[in-house]
This record gives C-alpha cells, structure tokens and sequence, in this order.
C-alpha cells in the first residue's frame, strides 16, 4: 500500500514579500514497510521536506497524499492530529524533557490522544522495554548516556504505533558504539514492518535504508534502492 | 490530558522551582493577604466605633447648634462657634414633648486640676443633673450633683475614675476640695469606669454643673450640644420631629433651611458612621489590589520567561500531536494555580494576622470583634484565580502559537 505520495510538491518561504524557493515539483511514492533515507548537503530543503511529510509544516503548491488521501489542505488542529496518530519523531538533540522520568516522557505523545493513564502506563512501558530500558523507567532523563537518552526518544516515537517513524539525523549527537546500536534499532523496526524515514547528510549512515532519495537544492537528484546495505547487526561500529 | 492530570503535572512543576514559584506568588500573597486584613480591620474598627456609641443608648437624640445636612458634619464640628443653643431650649423641649424622659447640654473646656500637690490636665464638662440618667452613667462613690445644685451654680465635681486614680490614688475623695481654674469645687462623687465611648475617653473627665461651667469657668450662656432619651425606640422619629417644630417655634425660624440647630438621632449617627468607615475601608481595599495588580505583572513576567525558557518542550508536545488549545490550557493552569496556591496562602495569613489584630486590639481594651467576612474570602479566591487567568493569557497564547519546527531547534 502506497503510504506516502507527492505529486508536484513545492515549497516557498515568503518573508516580506520575498518568496525564497526551497522544494521544487517533487514527485515520489513510499510505500508501507520501506526504509529511506533522505539525504542531502545542508541548504538542499532535506529538514524541509521532512517538517511537510510528518506534518510539521505546509506545502505551498502541489499535493500531498498520506494514505491516499489528501493533506494539502489540513487545519492546525488536523495537522496536530495526524502527528498524533500517523507519525513518531526522533530528532538528533533527542528532545527529551528535562527534569522528567523516562517513563513520563515516553507517555507524553499518548496525553494527547485521550488514553487513560493506566492505558498509557502501560503502552509506555511495552516501548521502553523494546528499545532495552526497562531497568530505567524512573530515571531522570539527565542522568542517561546520550545512547540512552536516544532510545528513550525511540520508545517515545514508537509508543503511538505511529505508521511511519521520522528519524532526523538521529546519530548525529551520538558515539559511533550508540549511534550503531540506534541503526540497529531503527533496521529491526522495520524487519517488523514499520515504515520509516531517515534524513541525513552521511552517505555511510543513508547506505543503512533500503533506498535512498537523494536531495540537492530542491530537487530529487537521485533515487535508489541500496546495493550493498550497511547492516548494523554485524557492523562493529559506526564508521563515519 | 484532563485536567487534575494537567494540575498534577503542573504541580511537579511548581515543586521543581519552589523558590521562584513562591517569589512569584508573593505579589498574590502580599495583594490578598492585605485585601483580607483590610477588610477585616475596617469591620472590626466599625464595630469598635457602634460598639461606643451603642454603649450611650440607642434611643438618644442629639442636638448640635448650626445647621447642617442631616448626613454631612455640622457647623460646630469644624471648629465654628454658634451660639444660639440655650439650656432653655431643653427645658422646653423636656416640658412640650412626652416622648423625652430626661435631657442634659454640655459644655467643655480643658484646663489644670490640682488638689494639694497633686496636678493632672483633664477635661471638665458641665452637664445637667439629669446627665447620669442620658447616658446610662453609673456612680462609683458618693453621688451625682442634684439638678438644684445645678440651678444654684454649686461648686460641686463627680470626678471621672481616671482623674480619682490620677489625683487621689486610694484616698477617699468625698468631701475634698479640688481646684479648677482659681476655683474651688467640692468632690461629690466618683464614676464608674466607662472607657471609651462615643469617641471620647470619659473616664478623663470631671463633670461639673452646667450652669456653673458657663458662668464661673468659661463666661458664656450657650451649650455646645445636647442630647435627650426618648422613652422608647418607636417614638425616636416623631420626637426628632417634635423637637425640629419646637425649636423652630422657639428661635422665630419660618423656613427650615434656614434652621440654626440641627436634630439627629443615634439611629442617623449610627448610619453615617457605618457609611464612613465602609467608605474608607473600600478605599483600603482599593489601594491594596493595587498590589494585586503589581503581583499579576510579575505572573506575567514569570509566565513570559517561562514559556521562552520551555520553547524546546512546547515544540516537542506540538511534534507529538498536541494542539494549540492543548498548549494554552497547559499554560494557563499553571499560571492560575500559582496565583491560586498564592491566594490560598494571602487568606491563611490574612485570616491570622487579622485575627492577631483583633486579639491585641481586645487585650488592650478595646471593645473590638474579630470579623471575617465570608465575601472577602470570596473576593479573595476569585480575584487571585482572576489575576491568573488574566495575566496568564498573554504567556499562554504565546506557547502556543509558536511554530513547532522553529520551537525545536530552539538553543
């Protein structure tokens, strides 16, 4: 099933009347199931194009299809919805809440979709116990390794059995030895069937999806499937 | 989320930064704490001041020389000799009306008393014989100076129990003479104490006979005022009436605006005192939500910084599917239940600072009741989660109308 469709998707900033053009006419299908990597130099529109497709942000011109059907034109508060059901994040600075439980911070997409608390309690502590951190549920947040703090982040995107996963940059604060153990997560995610989408500007960390949408000032420049995939199971680190 | 899950994670909050939460409270605190003090004190001091004036006798009627409105003050109040009310009048008004049973003028002067080589400063105040039975006075020793010594221009005194303490200590006064103004008075008896009533200290006091007042120590034939008992609170008004025609009758006025005396009774007195002290205390009121005011700016503040400081959080709990509304609730419980938790904390010590007021003001004396006025409470619990909601909106729209891509890149 064809989750995810452009067609002629655009993007422009305007600010004070100066349109600044970031994405032009993209056109490309994800389907349920794949693994991709966007990847791209800084300034290629990469974020941007991430921020439109987990509903962080809007087109300008052209459509977008979630699940056939079209988003183009979605309110705030449908915008949010449909972060708060389709999608999860895991953002390179983590974004975890300070000064919080492991275990609260896990629960914070659930608040707002209307589960009771033991429901969420519950859904938390399934997430946490898939990425290893069932030892850790009542730590603070800054008391983790960043490898830890990441994997929190990680539990917390999966917590909403979200149907596809944004991982922006999500080695990028990380050691090589934590960054692997992320991919490694990330690769099994998908063995079970999640979709997921990685933006990146490392071809090595890229060559860890099955295909690879290759992204240069604005425009797709190159998409295709990974040859010789990179494998974080047998790696022995991340090699950057 | 709902909301005791909203106010349980606020909660966690608040206790994180408990020194800034309580110094943003304190405005609240300080604001509703003097609201509730103010509010209390003004009932209190109301009471005190009827209590007095209850302590005469409710069924008197006062006459003052000079007309005035019946609610403004009278001529003679600021400082306007008149002198056009005479003894006589009220031996008229006693004869022509049935409803008055005893009546008595006063007139006051302030001067050294000395007996052998004790001296004190005291008021002396010439009265009728029938002073005692208008103000419910009770003697102490010996006895009140009789109307006809007070025809006669006796030089007799019925000294008040603060001037017997001052100048005789324990000995027996009876009998002895005391000097006033180069004259001699001979002590009849002693009042009982009375403490403080209608605004005047009456134990500090040596009454003399009114006519020898007049006469001996101060050289006029007026009378400062005078005040009458009705024989019972029913015919008040019609008394007050009768003694308006009476003295209008007698002092040749055709047109009462032109009136030179002014009638009330302790029923009107009673009444404009209570207008005063509610006037005055509202003014209180008003000056301390001043600080209310000042106290919400400083939520505001709080709230403003609070809500820069938390940018990241914000764009997160946007990321991960919470809504604009979501965002303003979360941010405006926590500003309502600072000021909240801060008014709770202003009444509490309100409550007990006030009720230490009362407890100082009684000890000394003073015949004062402790008054919390469940609408000050009221007042105070609205006004704090007011100053909340009002204050907090600004803040909370802010949170939430920041873009969340921007909110998360946020350093």
């Amino acid at each position: 099933m064809i989750l995810i469709e452009a067609k002629d998707l655009c993007k422009e900033y305007v600010n004070e009347e100066v349109k600044t053009p970031v994405l032009h006419d993209l056109n490309f299908k994800i389907e349920e199931g794949e693994f991709v990597a966007i990847m791209g130099p800084s300034g290629s529109g990469k974020s941007t194009l991430m921020h439109i497709l987990s509903f962080l942000d809007k087109i300008s011109c052209g459509k977008y299809l979630f699940k056939n059907k079209d988003v183009s034109e979605f309110s705030d508060d449908q915008l949010a919805e449909m972060r708060s059901k389709e999608v999860g994040f895991i953002f390179q600075a983590f974004n975890l809440l300070p000064r919080t439980t492991v275990l609260e911070n896990v629960m914070l997409p659930l608040i707002y979709n209307g589960l009771s608390a033991t429901a969420r309690n519950f859904k938390a502590k399934q997430a946490l116990i898939s990425v290893g951190l069932e030892h850790r549920l009542n730590y603070f947040t800054n008391q983790l390794s960043g490898g830890e703090k990441q994997r929190v982040a990680i539990a917390r995107a999966l917590v909403n059995d979200p149907s596809v996963i944004f991982a922006d940059e999500p080695t990028g604060n990380l050691d090589s030895k934590s960054g692997l153990q992320v991919m490694k997560i990330l690769q099994s995610l998908n063995e079970e069937g999640k979709t997921i989408i990685l933006v990146t500007h490392e071809r090595y960390t890229a060559e860890h999806a099955k295909r690879i949408l290759r992204i240069k000032d604005g425009v797709i420049v190159s998409d295709e499937q990974v040859l010789n995939r990179q494998m974080a199971q047998t790696a022995d680190e991340l090699v950057k | 989320m709902n909301i005791f899950e909203n106010i349980h994670s606020v909660w966690h909050i608040i206790g994180r930064n408990k020194i800034r939460s309580f110094l943003t409270m304190l405005g609240i605190i300080i604001g509703v704490m003097a609201v509730i003090i103010v509010m209390s004190v003004g009932a209190g001091a109301q009471s005190l001041i009827l209590n007095q004036v209850k302590s005469m006798g409710s069924n008197l009627v006062g006459i003052l020389p000079g007309k005035a409105d019946e609610k403004g003050p009278p001529a003679s109040a600021m400082g306007i000799v008149i002198t056009t009310l005479k003894d006589e009048d009220l031996k008229t008004l006693l004869k022509e009306i049935p409803y008055y049973t005893a009546a008595t003028g006063y007139v006051k002067g302030t001067d050294t008393v000395s007996w052998r080589e004790q001296q004190t400063d005291t008021n002396f105040t010439g009265v009728n014989g029938d002073y005692i039975n208008v103000e419910d006075a009770k003697i102490e020793m010996g006895r009140f100076f009789s109307e006809e010594e007070e025809k006669t221009n006796s030089r007799v005194a019925v000294l008040g129990s603060e001037v017997y303490e001052d100048l005789f200590l324990d000995q027996n006064p009876i009998g002895q003479q005391i000097k006033i103004k180069k004259t001699y008075f001979t002590i009849v008896g002693v009042m009982k104490k009375r403490g403080v009533s209608g605004m005047q200290n009456q134990d500090n006091q040596i009454f003399i006979p009114l006519s020898t007042a007049q006469k001996l120590l101060l050289g006029i034939n007026h009378i400062s005022f005078a005040r009458l008992k009705v024989d019972n609170a029913k015919n008040v008004d019609s008394a007050v009436e009768q003694t308006k025609i009476i003295l209008r009758e007698k002092h040749k006025i055709d047109n009462p605006e032109n009136d030179d005396f002014s009638v009330r009774s302790m029923a009107q007195g009673v009444e404009s005192i209570t207008q005063i002290t509610g006037a005055l205390t509202m003014f209180l009121v008003a000056v301390a939500a001043i600080a209310l005011v000042v106290g919400g700016v400083g939520i505001m503040n709080i709230m403003l910084a609070a809500v820069q400081e938390r940018t990241r959080e914000i764009g997160l709990r946007k990321a991960v599917g919470a809504k604009n509304k979501n965002i303003i609730v979360q941010f405006l419980i926590e500003s309502i239940m600072i000021t909240a938790l801060g008014g709770l904390i202003g009444i509490i010590l309100g409550i007990f600072i006030s009720f230490l007021v009362a407890k100082i003001a009684q000890s000394l004396g003073y015949d004062w009741n402790f008054v919390i006025s469940i609408s000050s409470i009221v007042l105070g619990c609205f006004v704090s989660v007011g100053v909340g909601l009002i204050f907090g909106i600004i803040p909370a729209r802010k949170a939430s109308q920041l873009n969340p891509i921007e909110a998360l890149r946020y350093e």
